[in-house]
This record gives C-alpha cells, structure tokens and sequence, in this order.
C-alpha cells in the first residue's frame, strides 16, 4: 500500500512543479538553517567528558578581605589555599592549574621562537581528564614534587617544531630554561575548554573565547612557576600586585583546583573538608568569610553560561525560520490537496476509506519532506562551512556528525508530517457526492 | 469597491486564510524584532574612539633578553621606529589601545571624603567614585593616537615615571563632568586611596579598550607612565595609504634592532583591522539577521503568491462569470488586491502586539532595549507593500481570465 501511495504522491507532486518546489525550497531553507545552529547549540553545549564529569568537582574558598565579594568565593584560588587544598590529597585525583604565556624554542630546530600558552599543572591532570597521549607519557608525582624540568607538548607543537616525530627525550627552551620533553599529546579538542572556564558572568555572553584550543605546553605546577616567573595570570587582584606574573605572596586569586571524587559520599566529605580548612583560616585570621563553593563540572559550565548568547540567539531565530517555513507549506499543501477535490472523491466514492485518503496525503507530505531533507542537509553543510570560515574559536570544530545527520532527515520528515496534518486531515473530510457532482 | 463579497469569499477559506493571517503577524513581530536588533549592533559597532583610526598601527613585540634593560631597548626601538620613512610619529604603550581587549581599571575618586563614602557604602555606586579604563604611555602619545586636547596641557617630561604612581593625569571630558559635576575638573586632584592625583589635561574622547555599557564607555584616564614588563605594543601614526608598508617596514626595522625578539604576525596591524576584529562578532550577527530577515520575508511572500494562484485557479469560473455580467479587468484586479489587503491587515494587526510580546521575551533574555514603537507601523507598511507586490501576477492573471470562461464548463 505504501509504495503505492509512494507513486501517486510522486506523481502527484510532478503534476504541479513550481508548487512542489516552492514547498520544497522552504522545508530545505528552513532545515539548513535551524540544523547548522543546531549543530552549534550541539557542539558548543555538550559534556566534554561524558560518563565522567559528574566526578570532577572545582572546590572554591574565598580569601579575599571582608566585603570584598558579593556572592560566592571569586572563580579561582589564592596561591596559598590552592597548593594547601591540593597537598592534602583528600580527592582520588586532584590537579593544580596556572596559565601563562612562554616562549618556547627547540634547539637545532631551525623556526624561530615563539610565544605560547603554557598549563602550569601536576600529574594527576592527565589521567583525570582523559588525555590523549601520542608518544611517551604525564610526568609522575615525584616530578610534581621535585620541581622537574619536564614537559608535555601539544600535537601541533611536535609537528611545528619536530615534524610530528617522536620527540620524547628531545630538549624544549623554555623562557630561558631547557626542560626535557616526557609526552606529545594525540589530536585531543575538549568542547569548551572545560578546565580552564572561568568568568563567564562577566563576560556579558560573549563566551566563545571558552572553546578555545587545549595549552600547547604542559608543566609540573611548581617547575613551571620558576620557569616562567613573571607571566602568570591572574584571575583579579584585591590589592596591589608589587611582583606581576609573580603571584604566589601577592593579594590574588590565579591558581584553579580540579578534584576527581568517585562517590557522592566522598564528594560530600571533600566539602565538608573545605569547610572546616575555610574555618580553620578564619581561625588563623588569613580569611574573613568562610564561604566555600563545590560544583562539579557540568553545574561548573552552566554556572558560567559557556554557550554564547549570539549562538543561542541565531538558534531561536532559525527556528522561528522554521516555523515560517512550515506555515507556508501548510498552506500550499492545503491549496494542493483541496484542489484535487474531484480526485479525492472518486477514490472515496470507490470505497477508499478517509484514513485511507488521510494516509495518502500524508505520505505525499513525507515525500515533501524527504526531498527538502535532501535539500536541508547540503543547505547544512554550506552553513556549517560558512561557521567554518569563521574567526571564532570554535570554528574548527563544526562538522555534521552522524547523529546529526539523522537529526537533519527527522527533523525535515516530521516537520512536513506535522505540517501535512492539517491539510491531509481536511482532504480526507471530502464529501464524495458533492465532488462528483462539479466533476 | 465593496468589502462584503470579499468578506463571504474568505469565510469559505477560513483556514487557509487564518494560515495566512498568522504567518503574516509572525513574520512581522519576527522581523520588526529583527531589524531592531540590527539597529543596535550597528550603533554599536559605530562607537567613535576618538582617536585618528585610519593613521594608526601597531606592533606589539615581546621577548626581552634576560639582563636586558627595558627602558633602554624600547628608546633605542623607537628611535628606529621614527626612522622609518612614512612614520608621523611612534609611542609605545604597555598594551591598551581603544578595542582591543586588554583593559586595566581600578578605583579612584574625587575626593577623599568621596572614597570615604565609598568605602561606607561597600560599593562604588553612589559615591561619586568611578573606574575608569587607565591607558599609560611614553611621550608623544596624545599626538601619536590624535587625541585631541580641550583644555590643559600634555605631559612634561617631567611627569613621566617608570615604576610607582604618577602624581598626574589627563582625563576623558565624560569622566571629567562625572567626576566634578558643574565644577573646572583641570587642577583637581583625585585620590586613589593612598596618592592624590592632579588633573593636567582633558582630552576629548577616548573610548575604554573593553567598552561594557554607553554610560561607562568614555571613562579613560591617560598616566604619564612608560610601559615596563616584557610586551610592548608600539604605536605608529601615518598616513592612512602608508600604513601596510609603514607596518613593514617596521617590524624589518625592529627585527634588526634586535633579532631575537618575538613579533607575532597576527599582531601586526592597522587599527582599522584592530577595530574591525573587535567587531567581527557584531558584523557576523548583522549579517546573519539581515539574510534571516529578507529570507522571512522572502518565504512570506510565496506564501501568499502560492495561495494566491491557487485561489485565483479554483476561482476561474467564478471571475469569467464576473466577468461575463459585466466586471471589468480592473475590478477583478482590484478584487483580489483587497483580498490580500485584508489578510495582511489582520495579520499586521496581530503582529504588532506579536512584536512587543517578542521584544519583551528577548528583553528578559539577552541585552536588547524596548522596541521604539515607530518601527511597528512601518514594518506593517513594508508587510503591506510586500503583499501587493507578490499578489500582483496572480491577479494580474485573474484579470486576464476571459468572460467565455464562463460559457464552458471547467
């Protein structure tokens, strides 16, 4: 039945061309538009560590002066609190960060040297957060301890700098410091840069800075401070910085804590954990409040509402796009059945039941849709080329994947069903007599 | 012209016409809505920074030699950089141009009691203290970036400090008439919670290099302090033609100077390009809005072009029958002309209340003001043109039929 409906609504469709492509175009128009956002929204707002980020949590105590913040503790750590946090290896997994700029060269390699962002980190980053290794491996916690010149490159250093060979063992200049290459990451492009997001609620949407490439040096934590003292970053200052870029005794929070806690049970001992040490240090007089702050990392992104308000704002509008284009094919799908009136009463004066004829216009619908799916996808893919010639730090990162694929044929198939409802629901209404009596 | 037969007509195609009637109110709400935030962002990517954009560049060099000294390789950089045939004049800063970022902000008041309050109050609101963008600088600046000075003087030499605060400064004149409401804001002193620091000059405009909202977007304050650290932004005024080779051949100029230092290529640029990558997210979402818009309309307007040839097919008889009793080709324009006034009426109508509903929803959501109400009868007027225009073959058509049509039958 259904491959015959299949024929009659191809034929019925080649009977009126310019309608048929005029129905198409919108369903295809309509499709690349709301799938290439789609397809953003589905990248930009996805979990970059699935299965495993409700077990990272970002603890967070406030040693800023009394009054200082409304609110919660400011997104990162004072030096001091950080390094205490991290020694007391409460968490199974427990990571520093500090960001940088260093300038990095290799010797007897003939490019010049160059500027870079450096992770200053401690070995458990790697294994917690599921990094990719090319060749060799993280340093170990005794470089942690050792304050090791050791480092991990980023796939695109290796191929800058050593043409993608193995370069394990190979010296790295860093600053003005030799340091001893252990690990060369694999192709690894975490969306957002969950680790080091920060700031978000002040960055009034504009957040697209988030999805930024991974750092393309990796340090021990305590190594890369001597390094490249004198470039750290700080988050914000509550006084005035006398050492800049050297921040470990100066009024600033700069310094973020990841912990990995494998059960609910031990993430409610880890909080309870910072808040006897927050205590303790009022205690002591080096803090005024005692406010602590644990989200684990998918409350973390939402905290600091990751997905920019343009991206989000393109997707409403592509689908109100949509909906335009369903109400204009409603409408021509309405003029298209009702004008086969005379048609439509023969087959029910022959005995074809209204779900029949219901089915029928359906069908003819899906086809509708199928077609503008075809339509849709290429549409698609022109649009997320487009995003792709943008210069925004997510650009790389927009393919259609499968799953989206599918989503863009679904998405064509039921909005032309939803759109074929009305109008096959008033074909199949028809009164026969009255049909074949105009005829 | 009667109304009536029109009305009888459409009350037999009551749901194609209500389709119609809401697909005109959406696309008028969605469009209205659109153009306004078009409105916005261009407005907002028209900010003057009050500095002679199309003469300036800049370079931004980084990597000093371990012992080197930074004052004297920076001299030494911009003694070559004055060399360079093309350039007016050349300055270095420590990072901030207007738009590009990199901002540094702090506290400071009018006067002490001001900070006092501040201080009493727990926030800054209020208490007549602001937080200006600071810019800092080597001599020249004002005249390299074009400032244009309404009252008091540049810097002397003798301003300038290296390290620790200077003891004055040349402020914007919005930050100025913030500060001192009513009173000559040259020769006050402000205090920034341990130096008082006197006003020697008042530059026009000079917009933040990281603007937040209109109100606090020209609140800059100028030191005479020259850039320390290891990156240095030099900037270079010319004439506007010049600036790509000027750019040239000052980076071969400072390479030569000193070869080992690092000039990222991607911050090599004229302060067109500078403005123009600030943008580059607003110019994207202009685009972006504007094709969503004339798609919209584009969709709409087949819309009622299909279902008016549709119409105009089923109503074949009917017009030759018209026709026939003595209708002219004119009144059958006319008729369906009317018909679609009608529709995109009632449509418009809905739409507008549409709009403000929408505007209101976006209001909550993103950064967007309150529609200004004149766009709404002028979206309707565009709605109503659009109408008439795809309209106008189909009836055109109609207008065609011939009166025998009603002699046969179909």
């Amino acid at each position: 039945m259904f491959t015959y409906y299949f024929d009659l609504a191809l034929r019925s469709l080649k009977r009126n061309k310019v309608l048929t492509a005029l129905m198409v175009l919108a369903i295809a128009v309509g499709i690349g538009a709301s799938m290439t956002t789609l397809t953003v929204m589905h990248l930009l707002s996805g979990d970059p560590l699935p299965g495993r980020s409700g077990h990272i949590y970002y603890p967070q105590v406030d040693a800023t002066p009394a009054g200082y913040t409304k609110g919660g503790p400011l997104d990162m750590l004072d030096y001091r609190s950080a390094v205490d946090l991290w020694s007391a290896r409460r968490a199974d997994r427990q990571a520093l960060i500090a960001g940088s700029d260093v300038k990095v060269s290799a010797p007897g390699s003939n490019q010049p040297p160059v500027m870079r962002p450096m992770l200053a980190t401690t070995a458990d980053f790697f294994p917690m957060f599921d990094v990719p290794f090319r060749y060799g491996s993280s340093w170990t916690t005794a470089d942690d301890a050792a304050r090791a010149r050791v480092a991990v490159i980023s796939a695109s250093l290796n191929d800058r700098l050593f043409g993608g060979r193995n370069s394990v063992g190979r010296t790295l200049h860093l600053k003005d410091s030799d340091v001893r290459i252990v690990g060369v990451l694999d192709a690894w492009r975490p969306s957002p840069l969950f680790y080091d997001v920060r700031g978000g609620r002040f960055a009034q949407g504009q957040t697209a800075g988030f999805y930024g490439k991974p750092e393309d040096v990796f340090m021990p934590f305590f190594g890369a401070l001597e390094v490249n003292a004198g470039n750290f970053w700080q988050f914000t200052c509550w006084g005035k910085v006398t050492t800049p870029g050297r921040l470990q005794n100066q009024p600033c929070v700069w310094v973020g804590l990841w912990v990995q806690l494998e059960s609910a049970s031990r993430a409610a001992d880890y909080r309870a954990f910072i808040a006897s040490y927050a205590r303790e240090q009022k205690a002591l007089g080096r803090f005024a409040e005692t406010r602590v702050r644990m989200m684990h990392l998918m409350q973390w992104l939402d905290f600091n509402h990751v997905v920019p308000s343009d991206v989000k704002l393109q997707t409403w509008l592509a689908f109100a796009f949509l909906a335009i284009c369903l109400f204009n094919t409603i409408g021509l799908l309405l003029a298209k059945f009702l004008r086969r009136g005379g048609e439509i009463g023969v087959r029910r004066a022959l005995g074809a039941s209204r779900r029949a004829v219901f089915a029928q216009c359906l069908v003819e619908a899906g086809v509708v849709g199928l077609v503008g799916g075809i339509g849709g996808w290429l549409l698609t893919l022109a649009g997320l080329w487009l995003v792709r010639r943008q210069p925004v730090e997510y650009a790389d990162m927009a393919h259609l994947d499968l799953g989206m694929f599918g989503v863009t044929f679904a998405l064509a198939i039921a909005a032309s069903l939803l759109a074929g409802v009305l109008p096959a629901l008033r074909a199949s209404r028809v009164t026969p007599a009255l049909q074949l009596k105009t005829l | 012209m009667q109304i009536r037969p029109i009305l009888s007509t459409l009350r037999h195609h009551k749901l194609t016409a209500l389709l119609l009637t809401l697909q005109v109110a959406f696309t008028c709400a969605i469009v209205c809505n659109v153009v306004f935030m078009v409105a916005q962002r261009v407005q907002r990517i028209s900010v003057p920074t009050g500095i002679a954009e199309d003469e300036v560049s800049a370079i931004h060099s980084t990597g000093i030699e371990k012992g080197e000294n930074a004052q004297a390789r920076q001299t030494a950089d911009l003694a070559a950089l004055r060399a360079v045939p093309g350039v007016r004049s050349a300055a270095a800063v420590s990072y901030s141009l207007p738009l590009d970022r990199s901002e540094s902000s702090s506290g400071i008041c009018p006067s002490k009691q001001a900070l006092d309050r501040a201080m009493q109050l727990n926030t800054i609101e209020g208490s007549g203290c602001v937080e200006p963008a600071g810019y800092d600088g080597t001599p020249g600046l004002l005249a390299t970036l074009g400032l244009h000075l309404v009252a008091g003087r540049d810097f002397l030499p003798d301003d300038y400090v290296s390290e620790g605060k200077p003891a004055v400064a040349i402020v914007t004149r919005a930050l100025a008439q913030k500060m001192y409401p009513g009173q000559p804001a040259l020769g006050q002193s402000m205090y920034d919670g341990d130096h008082f620091i006197r006003i020697v000059g008042i530059v026009d405009t000079l917009l933040r290099p990281a603007p937040r909202k209109p109100g606090l977007d020209g609140d800059s304050i100028i030191w005479p302090q020259r850039p320390e650290g290891p990156g240095v932004l030099y900037v270079l005024r010319s004439a506007p033609r010049d600036r790509q080779r000027v750019l040239g051949a000052a980076v071969a100029a400072l390479l030569k100077a000193n070869p080992n230092r690092i000039i990222n290529p991607g911050q090599v640029q004229t302060y067109t390009e500078i403005r123009r990558a600030y943008f580059q997210r607003d110019t994207t979402m202009i685009g972006l809005l504007i094709a969503s818009a004339l798609g919209l309309l584009f969709v709409t307007a087949l819309g009622i072009a299909g279902l008016a040839n549709f119409w105009v097919q089923q109503r074949r008889r009917s017009i030759g029958i018209r026709r026939a009793i003595g209708a002219t080709r004119s009144d059958i324009l006319r008729y369906f002309q009317a018909e679609n006034f009608l529709i995109v009426s009632a449509g418009v109508l809905l739409g507008t209340l549409l709009a403000v509903a929408l505007n209101l929803l976006l209001m909550s959501h993103y950064e967007l003001l309150r529609l200004p109400l004149w766009y709404l009868p002028v979206g309707a007027l565009a709605l109503w043109v659009l109408g008439q225009l795809s309209v106008l073959a189909p009836a055109l058509r109609a207008a065609a039929v011939p009166p025998v049509v009603a002699t046969r039958s179909v």
